[in-house]
């Protein structure tokens, strides 16, 4: 009881969050891959390659010195192409769950606080798309012509708007489950007896919500926010995969496979490496977001 | 119970409505129009004939009554043309809908049947070997891209090791079954994989949670055989939860089934609306999408009845 | 002039397609530095009149004034400040993610007041006051017990110097050795604040230790409101009666066999007539048909009982 230090919730979880070996093993695995991506530039300089140059004369070139995993199909270096493409596939996963968050975040707190027909509306909103096949709907969304929307051709088809594109697409179908939760977190929440004496002492909605509901929604969210990065990132890569989202010359994990049919034959390692990296991020995002849940798990609260 | 399904049925009726005029609305804001890959072969159309065009096919209308047309229509059964095919879109679709359901079924068979042994095995002993051997197989399958993991499998079965046909439903002057199981194998095994993790997850966290409830723990000192309590007692109530999860993936196994059908090259419906798509085919891509959602929302409205079936709590 | 006063508080809640009447005409006032005791049965409707008093609970009829005053928006955010609440459960009334300085400024920063040194000042001072150890501002509140969480929460109480608190069943989740010392703090304070306080509570006992007056809720229906040695020595109405004889008392033998049989009825549902006539020992045909009126009972200016055939 009697202790030198505050030990807030935070540092408890924390603590128990260390003592969960997949957990821990799984949050160096992605530190590494941060650490590996984020090094495109640096190793494209001391390469001396230019990963968007074409050079169709050393097509598909095997390992060497000058190119540690060899060139793809246009004969740019393959590893700083993965690393290149990692980037823009890690950026989509967490910019998308961010957006997706918070649309969420948003809707769950609103529906939950205020209650009633506006309850009744998104929740059976939310329910019809959960039941919804998605990834068609996806394909739809990626194959918009943002012209029609208003947007001039030039923005169009830069590869800013092509990224931001599946960010948002990606976001707009993957809010509903963390809408869910954090709606049945605040019905459980509005009425604790802390949020009824700020309510008592003159606290606003606005206050309320911000001071009280979302701190404490968060915790249970952190594990649906994390699992969501996972989902996301493989969402991104079959968009890109199958041409609807990330469009090169830009490259992404998911695009990098887009001639997979001819990769099988020539060059099946090519084949192999993106997906490999999709794989290993998304198995430790998950066996991130299962340590966290033993971290944050309230019958190990007090 | 006649009043609850026809309230649910309505439901769906309901949603399956809304998701055509989302999807109409979505398909008209794709790249290019009708007119225009009509007039792609002939580059001598003036504006003028342009725009009669557009008149004579009303596409100069606002959107909702085009959409009240396309409506009335469907209903009567008539989904219009597919450009693409020079069929009619129903002429292109069922064929689709059937080999999609075909490949579908079976991997959902396949993957509920092992994800059950499986999520029943893991639950017995939590922690134990099998339960961590288990857990990482069902991390390893949620995780994994599905296109990829095809492609593995193309890479294995049918380009180093030559045991399985790469794509297609069949080989040509073959029409056996045995050849068709063959070409079946790959698709169904990926598409399996991709579902079984998550199923398996949830029957052993079901069952976890089941084994520590009261009625368990009195049925074993009934005396009951630890074969009958885990079987009888446990699985019975673990399905519940399970058969909630399990039918709203419907829309999930839809997603896959696209992915897979156009690794393997499977004429299926996933295929089909992703060539739809690609080729401008706004008939046929616009209602391929809703019968991809009709398919999904019958699986929903299935799991809400074997819901009330299982659980003796619902009188219905 | 008192404090707060009820005016023929009504307040329904939607029950399915019923409507469930938890408070039924009462009317009461409170004077400053007073405490009033609303003693009852749980589902007596005690608690939604401490909500309605602490402006959680909207009337479905009746008046609310405070100072005099009706509630418009002006007295309302006074009130806000003046009328404060704590609760049952210590466990659930302080937010887990503040720490405890936080969660005692918190009316403070809510209504504005002062600097943010400012109230991080009177946070430590009214920490001390509450008897809560030095070093627990930083802290957050799953390192405290029950009962120094229920100080924390009589501070934050405090916070914004009050007028009126509102303790809603304070005690009835902590141990007896606890119980005695937040009823001490309540009493210290309530000596060097001149506070009032409307105290919730169904264990008489307690009430007989600190209330200055009782009002007794049945059904949600005001059945007696007198001062404490009155309602303790002579009690007036027939239920009364069967609370105080069903207060166990030391030196006597035995718990006295329950005086009234059945149970309370719905308040879905309530008896017509007194609602009490179902378990009244005294019942006669008037109390059937005609509710009676809460007044002075003969003889007795000061306690104001709701009965036909009041003593």
């Amino acid at each position: 009881m009697r202790r030198d230090r505050a030990v807030s919730p935070w540092q408890l979880r924390w603590r128990r969050f260390r003592a969960h070996r997949t957990g821990m093993g799984s949050l160096a695995v992605l530190l590494l891959l941060v650490l590996f991506v984020a090094s495109a530039h640096p190793v494209a300089w001391w390469l001396a390659v230019d990963p968007y140059e074409t050079d169709l004369l050393s097509q598909y070139a095997p390992p060497s010195a000058a190119h540690p995993l060899g060139t793809d199909d246009a004969g740019r270096d393959e590893l700083v192409r993965l690393m290149l493409g990692g980037q823009i596939s890690l950026l989509v996963g967490v910019l998308a769950t961010a957006v997706g968050s918070v649309i969420g975040l948003t809707i769950g707190v609103i529906s939950g606080y205020f209650g009633r027909r506006l309850d009744a509306v998104l929740m059976r909103f939310t329910d019809g798309m959960i039941a919804l096949p998605l990834l068609p709907l996806l394909i739809v969304l990626g194959a918009l012509d943002l012209t029609k929307l208003g947007f001039s051709a030039e923005f169009a088809h830069s590869a800013a708007a092509g990224f931001w594109r599946v960010v948002i697409i990606v976001a707009l179908v993957d809010w509903t489950g963390i809408a869910r939760l954090t709606r049945a977190a605040t019905l459980s929440l509005k009425e604790r007896d802390y949020v009824r004496s700020a309510r008592a002492s003159g606290g606003r909605p606005a206050y309320i919500m911000t001071a009280h509901i979302l701190p404490n929604v968060a915790t249970p969210l952190i594990v649906a926010v994390t699992l969501t990065v996972g989902r996301v990132i493989l969402f991104e890569s079959v968009l890109s995969f199958l041409g609807f989202g990330i469009v090169a010359p830009t490259p992404s994990w998911g695009n990098m496979l887009n001639n997979a049919q001819e990769l099988v034959t020539t060059a099946p390692a090519l084949a192999i490496y993106p997906g490999l990296l999709i794989f290993i991020t998304v198995i430790a995002v998950n066996f991130l977001g299962d340590g966290l849940q033993h971290a944050f798990d309230p019958r190990s609260e007090r | 119970m006649t009043r609850f399904i026809l309230a649910r049925c309505g439901q769906s009726a309901l949603v399956l409505l809304v998701m055509s005029f989302v999807i109409y609305s979505l398909i008209g804001l794709m790249p290019g129009d009708p007119i225009d890959v009509m007039i792609a072969s002939n580059p001598g159309a003036t504006p003028e004939v342009v725009a009669h065009l557009r008149a004579i096919y009303g596409l100069d209308q606002p959107i909702l009554l085009r959409y009240g047309h396309w409506l009335a229509a469907a209903l009567r059964g008539d989904f219009g043309y597919s450009r693409t095919h020079a069929q009619p879109v129903l002429t292109v679709l069922l064929p689709a809908l059937l080999q999609t359901c075909k490949l579908m079924l079976t991997s959902f068979v396949v993957s509920v049947v092992l994800a059950f042994a499986l999520g029943v095995w893991a639950s017995l002993k939590p922690g134990g070997v099998a339960d961590s051997i288990i857990s990482l197989f069902a991390f390893a399958g949620i995780s994994v891209p599905v296109f990829w993991l095809a492609l593995v499998l193309i890479l294995v079965f049918a380009v180093t090791w030559h045991v399985l046909p790469a794509s297609g439903i069949g080989t040509f002057g073959d029409g056996g079954v045995t050849d068709q199981l063959r070409h079946l194998i790959l698709p169904v095994t990926t598409l399996a994989l991709a579902n079984i993790g998550s199923f398996t997850r949830f029957i052993r966290a079901a069952m976890i949670e089941t084994m520590r409830m009261d009625h368990i723990r009195t049925a074993r000192a009934k005396g009951a055989g630890e074969r009958r309590v885990v079987l009888v007692h446990a699985l019975r109530n673990a399905m519940i939860p399970v058969v909630t999860v399990i039918a709203l993936s419907f829309g999930g196994l839809f997603s896959g089934a696209l992915i897979t059908e156009t690794m393997f090259a499977q004429p299926g419906m996933g295929k089909m609306i992703y060539d739809a798509i690609l080729g401008n085919d706004f008939n046929l891509a616009l209602t391929g999408l809703l019968f991809a959602t009709l398919v999904t929302l019958l699986g929903n409205l299935l799991a809400d009845l074997a819901y009330g079936w299982l659980d003796p709590r619902i009188k219905l | 002039m008192s404090l707060v006063a009820l005016d023929d508080i009504r307040v329904q809640f939607p029950a399915g397609r019923r409507t469930l009447t938890a408070v039924d005409g009462v009317s009461l006032d409170i004077g400053a530095g007073e405490t009033l005791a609303l003693a009852g049965e749980s589902g007596s409707g005690k608690s939604t009149i401490g909500n309605v008093v602490a402006g959680l609970q909207r009337p479905t009829a009746g008046t609310m004034r405070f100072r005099g005053k009706p509630m418009d928006k002006a007295t309302t955010r006074q009130a806000q400040r003046a009328i404060q609440i704590i609760f049952q459960d210590p466990f659930g009334a302080l937010d887990p993610r503040m720490p405890v300085s936080s969660i005692i400024a918190e009316p403070l920063l809510i209504q504005r007041i002062g600097t943010a040194a400012e109230r991080a000042e009177r946070a430590a001072d009214l920490a001390g006051q509450v008897g809560l150890p030095r070093d627990a501002l930083n802290r957050y509140p799953h390192e405290f017990s029950g009962g120094q969480r229920q100080r924390i929460a009589i501070a934050r109480a405090l916070a914004p110097d009050p007028a009126l608190v509102v303790a809603d069943e304070p005690l009835s989740a902590l141990d007896v050795s606890i119980q005695s010392q937040i009823l001490n703090v309540l009493g210290a304070l309530q000596r060097a604040r001149g506070l009032a306080y409307l105290f919730i509570s169904h264990d008489l006992a307690v009430v007989n230790h600190l209330a200055d007056r009782v009002a007794v809720l049945y059904l949600g229906r005001l059945v007696e409101v007198a001062p404490r040695a009155d309602l303790f020595g002579t009690p007036s109405h027939p239920y009364t009666m069967a609370l105080l004889e069903a207060m166990p008392r030391i030196g006597r033998r035995h718990r006295r066999a329950a005086v009234i049989g059945g149970e309370m009825p719905s308040p879905l549902d309530p008896p017509p007539g007194c609602v009490f006539h179902t378990r009244c020992p005294k019942v006669r045909e008037i109390c059937r048909v005609e509710a009676p009126v809460l007044e002075p009972a003969p003889g007795r200016p000061g306690q104001r009982a709701a009965c036909h055939f009041k003593e």
